[in-house]
């Protein structure tokens, strides 16, 4: 078993609550933090490893050092919880089930930052969710963990909630930090980055809600201790959501020693894929990630069992591997057609895309119409190497990474799988009835028993 | 008349005091949320203007910032808004014949209301429950893990609520 840290008590009833919550030791993190310095704090958050748990992995200890403290200007944390990369409900499931966690992160994170007023901007359809953070916010306030001179500290901290409306690009730091402004979600150019110009032009830290709790067990147990849990720069425990063909769809909570195979295979996780069908593809952190075939996605290119970490799953680089992500683990089984998965995936974009620069606008448009034409039998071959030449001309040329996000999948599909898209070319009326066989790819594949 | 209650008012103003002073525009998206959810499910003209004079911003600041986001209706919808998700997980997983179902079932095409102005039908993407596929949103909350069954109790559910 897993050691767990985030999902450890999600089970207790009535965790929810924050009498239960604060007797099951809730909050002893807040405690210990406003006996530290706000530098140890961060210290303890280097030492941790703990690298940002949003999709980019970028070390949280060093972001957090990084903010500019000029006088007299406030700063603040801006957690977020936009949590719309398909694939991925993780941040929901620890919000929603167990909300003082995030909560208490926030409080120690805010004291370590200087912020004394923090913001959740959360999705805009999660709004049951909003109203059960509101109601912990409320909890925690009227206990004093929140409002004026905690615990006699001296240290100052409200937190409050913000709804978004409907737009995955509010995910992207600063596109999130327009909005909380209330204007359109369209990304700012960087530099400046977020610590030194944030929202209301204030220095601004923004971290994945499951960044911010994890700072709860870094403190209490120390950076050190968190750092020995996983392997290598894949540091402490990391939130699957998995979705897709398996029998047991979910929220794990895992270390990062363990093998894919075990992850969808083994009954404590994803339980195996229904009704003994094989393992086609995965797309192992959420649908911006490289989709890989099964063979692939088992073992990298060197003959090694792929592990569910970061160094893992992207070993081989784009063209043998993939990447963490956001952690949403999306598997298909051999009934799933690629073309028509990564068609759904392209609209997606398309619809996404905040429209500032024109290889993002155009590009997810074409490559929509390119792949819906394929996959309704209508494709020609040079339309595949059209798809491959819109996807290498968007990405790297925008202004921020939701262009590269939307090339990424259609170039892995094609990688991958381009005999698949030769298959709708070549037969356009039997590509609307079946779907082209997975034998070619996975037939080495053990499926474990 | 477009004119939120007192109560209403003072939520408002209790919005804007998580900012700070002068940065009112911060509610905008709060703000327009409650304005939809008070004045027939969309954003008129009206409702639009009336909160950009609320907040002190110009009309088009707010027109701007209604038109981005997709949870602004900026036209009438039905009283019951079913918006399914189809996004590959849910596609996986059926969403496709979920959609073809409540279009049967309802006679309408995606993005049309009945002419009894109860349901609208309306597709989206992602919306963070794809482990609970094939899943639609349906005002404040989520239902999930759907089928046929669920949708014609859904649909009984709404008919029976507005008798
Ligand atoms: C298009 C796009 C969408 C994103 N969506 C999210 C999101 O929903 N949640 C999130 O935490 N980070 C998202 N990110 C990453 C954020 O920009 C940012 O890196 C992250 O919130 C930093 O937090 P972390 O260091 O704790 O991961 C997104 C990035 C892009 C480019
Ligand atoms: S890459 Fe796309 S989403 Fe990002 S700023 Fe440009 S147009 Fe907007
Ligand atoms: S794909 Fe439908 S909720 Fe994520």
């Amino acid at each position: 078993m897993t050691k767990k840290l985030l999902l450890e008590k999600i089970d207790v009833p009535g965790i929810k609550t924050y009498d239960v919550y604060r007797r099951e030791g809730g909050y002893r993190s807040v405690e210990k933090a406003l006996t530290m310095k706000p530098e140890e704090i961060v210290e303890e958050v280097k030492k941790s490893g703990l690298r940002g748990r949003g999709g980019a992995g970028f070390p949280t200890g060093l972001k957090w050092s990084f903010i500019a403290k000029p006088e007299g200007i406030p700063r603040h944390l801006v957690v977020n919880a936009d949590e719309s990369e398909p694939g991925t409900f993780k941040d929901r499931y620890l919000m929603e089930f167990i909300p003082h966690y995030l909560i208490e992160g926030m409080i120690v994170s805010s004291f370590a930052l200087g912020s004394n007023v923090s913001y959740i901007y959360i999705r805009g359809e999660y709004a049951w969710i909003t109203d059960i953070l509101d109601q912990a916010i409320a909890e925690a306030k009227q206990q004093g963990w929140l409002g004026k001179n905690i615990l006699g500290s001296g240290f100052d901290c409200e937190i409050y909630t913000q709804r978004g409306a409907g737009a995955y690009i509010c995910g992207e730091e600063t596109a999130l930090l327009e909005s909380l402004e209330g204007n359109r979600g369209n990304p700012r150019i960087k530099p400046p980055f977020p610590a030194v110009k944030g929202v209301w032009q204030r220095p601004t830290v923004v971290n994945n809600v499951e960044t911010i709790a994890a700072v709860v067990p870094i403190i209490n147990d120390g950076g050190e201790a968190y750092s020995k849990i996983g392997i290598g720069k894949s540091t402490g425990t990391k939130l699957i959501s998995a979705c897709g063909n398996i029998n047991k769809p979910g929220v794990y909570e895992i270390d990062m020693t363990i093998s894919v195979e075990e992850f969808i295979y083994s009954e404590e996780y994803c339980g195996g894929i229904p009704h003994g069908k094989r393992l086609k593809a995965c797309i192992p952190g959420g649908s911006s990630v490289p989709i890989l075939p099964a063979n692939l996605l088992l073992t990298t290119a060197k003959g090694e069992k792929r592990l569910m970490n970061y160094e893992s799953l992207s070993d081989g680089g784009f063209a043998t591997g993939s990447m963490m992500g956001s952690g949403g683990f999306i598997v298909l089984d051999e009934d799933q057609c690629v073309v028509r998965h990564t068609y759904t995936l392209a609209r997606f974009y398309r619809h996404e895309s905040c429209g500032q620069c024109s290889p993002c606008r155009e590009g997810t448009g074409w490559m929509e119409k390119i792949l819906k034409k394929i996959e309704s039998g209508n494709g020609e071959m040079k339309d595949i190497d059209l798809l491959w030449d819109i996807q290498r001309k968007i990405e790297g040329n925008t202004i921020c990474p939701l262009g590269d996000a939307a090339a990424w999948p259609v170039a892995a599909a094609i990688r991958h799988f381009r005999d698949e898209f030769e298959w709708h070319v070549n037969n356009p009326e039997l590509c609307l009835q079946q779907n082209y066989g997975l034998a070619h790819y996975a037939d080495d594949i053990q499926v474990p028993a | 008349m477009i004119v939120f209650s007192d109560q209403k008012l003072m939520e408002v103003k209790e919005i804007i005091s998580h900012y700070p002073d002068g940065k009112q525009k911060s509610a905008l998206l709060p703000v327009l949320h409650m304005a939809q959810e008070e004045f027939g499910g969309w954003l008129s003209v009206e409702t639009m203007d009336y909160v950009a004079g609320l907040l002190h911003l110009e009309p088009i600041e707010v027109y701007e910032v209604a038109s981005f986001y997709s949870m602004y209706n900026l036209k009438p919808v039905g009283k019951h808004l079913l918006e399914v998700c189809q996004t590959g997980p849910c596609m996986i997983n059926g969403s496709d014949d979920i959609i073809d179902y409540i279009k049967q079932k309802l006679n309408i095409q995606v993005g049309e209301t009945t002419p009894d102005g109860l349901f609208t039908l309306k597709t989206v993407e992602c919306l963070g429950a794809c482990g609970y596929a094939p899943m639609m949103q349906y005002g404040k909350t989520y239902r999930e893990h759907l089928t046929k069954e669920k949708i014609d109790a859904l649909i009984e559910e709404c008919k029976v609520k507005n008798n």
